[in-house]
């Protein structure tokens, strides 16, 4: 390292002698998955950052313009794979404004319960991996102990403890059943436990405090536009949440508070996915309370929708049903149009927006990613940051690289 | 409230514009030429802070399209929930249109995946360069022309081993 140099001498590039450039990635623990980052640091600080992006890119978009409706839900189950109900959710919900569909109330309860136990999943990982970054294994381990508990529902309800495919156009592919609601029930009693046990080791902890605290501060001006939605943009101070802003599913009737910060560093990104899970945990509360009963399938005059599988194998009407659902030719028509439907997903604003040729698959579906928006942000939040802070900073933006590059 | 349309013809009178509306959503169609001061009007006088989204759509397939490249921008104002969706159509050869980032910082990558994926040049962006796929990549896949498949470029990669590195 040349150690005498004046700070105003420039290189041949423009740069100034004396930075390094550090390659970050893409195969790096804290990166999480695979995304790269070329540091330029002065010393210990970090004067400039060039994200690297595209290792995961596979075209999800082009394979939405051969795929239906109903296919191509397996494939946004794998955006944000930290949260698949929660992309699942957002894309029939698109679907549905697109064909103009009446969801059922039953319907519009379950999903509103699974969206929010993906809220809960989403940041545990989050808040977990962020601390696991900064040294403090133990915190993690209760997270992910929280989490298998999910799973456990998800693989109880749909057959599948992951990636679930469990939405459909106009219903869901199961209903639950009262082993799940009992489920749901025991996981919304024992969370605040782990809320407990995680809030004890991770708050008031000196050495996270320390390094997150004033650390990546994003202002509320820079939220706004950059387009930070969800978390990041509320731990700026953006009091902005699609659930009470533009309400969908079931939660114009339920009552929970928006968490907000206004410091905009790392700690109030933490504090806002901490005390976001309780409101979600108020939410499944109330949602498990007033489920009402009824079908889960919307009510299909003039639409074709899946029926339900006990009906396919079990009578011929049902095969027939199936039938008239899936095979291209016979599938219910959409209006032409374009349109743009979001959801208030784990990470932020999920939208996609759809343009409809007049069939069943969409002739393109873009999908608007809260990842990329927010790793955009990411240089102008780590200038200035000490070289240890990027794992601060990219924890508690949670991105998740496979939405990030679709 | 207040209606878009209204502010807007009478902030920027004689232009060429059409506004349309599909499931109660406001849709402004302009000309290239017009891009920036109507956005610079609708983000200035309308408080349309926020730049959710920036994309195309290649319309080569659609039944009854007039213009093959539609770029379409998604506004919000983050205090009022109000939503507008913004688009211009472009043709080949001239695939440029100006980049709305000295507006909303938002629109560097998204402008730059437009460009990656469709082949669309923004004037006046500051880094107007790939951003999901590699430097070498010929093609912009999300065109309707390229095949759902490829091309072979995955296959085509050059291979490094270990004596030639």
């Amino acid at each position: 390292m040349p150690m005498h140099l004046t700070e105003d001498e420039v290189d041949e590039y423009g740069r100034r002698e004396g930075l390094w450039t550090l390659n970050f990635g893409p195969q790096h623990p804290a990166t999480h998955t695979t995304l790269r980052l070329l540091l330029t640091v002065d010393g210990e600080e970090v004067v400039d950052a060039e994200p690297d992006i595209g290792f995961l890119h596979s075209g999800f978009e082009k394979l939405a313009e051969v795929l239906d409706f109903n296919q191509y839900v397996t494939i946004v189950d794998r955006m944000n794979y930290v949260s698949p109900m929660a992309n699942e959710i957002a894309w029939h919900h698109a679907v549905e404004k697109l064909l103009d569909i009446e969801l059922t109330p039953r319907c519009k309860y379950l999903r509103t319960i699974f969206a929010e136990l993906m809220r809960i999943h989403d940041h545990l990982l989050c808040v977990g991996a962020c601390i696991l970054d900064l040294g403090g294994i133990s915190a993690f381990m209760y997270a992910n102990n929280e989490r298998e508990r999910i799973f456990e529902i998800c693989e109880r309800v749909t057959g599948q403890r992951f990636h679930t495919s469990y939405t459909r156009v106009g219903g869901l592919l199961f209903d639950v059943n009262d082993d799940a609601i009992a489920m749901l029930r025991e996981f919304v009693q024992g969370f605040d436990k782990t809320f407990a046990d995680m809030d004890k080791l991770i708050t008031r902890n000196r050495i996270f405090v320390e390094r997150t605290r004033g650390v990546g501060v994003l202002s509320k001006e820079a939220a706004i536009s950059g387009g930070a939605t969800g978390p990041v943009a509320r731990a700026s101070g953006v009091v902005r949440d699609l659930r009470r802003d533009e309400p969908y599913l079931a939660y114009a009737d339920l009552d929970f508070d928006i968490v907000c910060s206004r410091e905009g560093d790392c700690f109030s990104r933490y504090s806002v996915r901490m005390l976001e899970m309780l409101e979600s945990v108020k939410i499944i509360q109330q949602a498990l309370e007033k489920l009402p009963s009824g079908p889960i399938f919307a009510d299909g005059t003039g639409k074709e929708f899946m029926p339900e599988k006990r009906e396919v194998y079990q009578s011929i009407e049902g095969l027939i049903h199936h039938f008239e659902s899936i095979m291209p030719n016979r599938q219910m028509p959409c209006e032409p149009g374009s349109l743009y439907a979001a959801t208030e997903s784990p990470n932020g604003e999920l939208g996609f927006f759809l343009v409809s040729n007049g069939t069943f698959r969409p002739y393109r579906a873009r999908t608007r990613p809260p990842s990329l928006v927010h790793f955009a942000l990411f240089p102008q939040l780590i200038r200035g940051c000490m070289l240890s802070d990027v794992v601060a900073v990219l924890g508690s933006l949670n991105i998740i690289a496979a939405e990030l590059d679709r | 409230m207040f209606s878009c349309e209204e502010r807007v013809n009478e902030l920027l009178p004689g232009r060429c514009r059409e506004w349309s509306e599909f499931r109660g959503q406001r849709h402004l169609t302009m000309v290239r030429e017009d891009l920036l001061p109507t956005m610079r009007v609708l983000r200035d006088s309308l408080h349309m802070n926020m730049l959710v989204d920036v994309t195309a759509v290649d319309r080569l397939e659609y039944e009854g399209a007039k213009d093959r490249f539609e770029v379409v921008y998604f506004l919000l104002n983050v205090d009022t929930s109000q939503r507008l969706i913004a688009s211009v159509f472009l043709n080949e050869p001239e695939l440029e249109i100006d980049s709305v980032y000295s507006l909303w910082k938002s629109a560097d990558w998204l402008e730059r995946e437009v460009f990656d994926m469709f082949g669309i040049r923004f004037r006046g962006h500051p880094n107007m360069k790939r951003l999901l796929l590699p430097e070498q990549f010929a093609a912009h896949p999300l065109r309707k022309d390229y095949p759902v498949q490829g091309r072979g470029e995955r296959h085509n990669f050059p291979v490094i081993t270990r004596a030639s590195s």
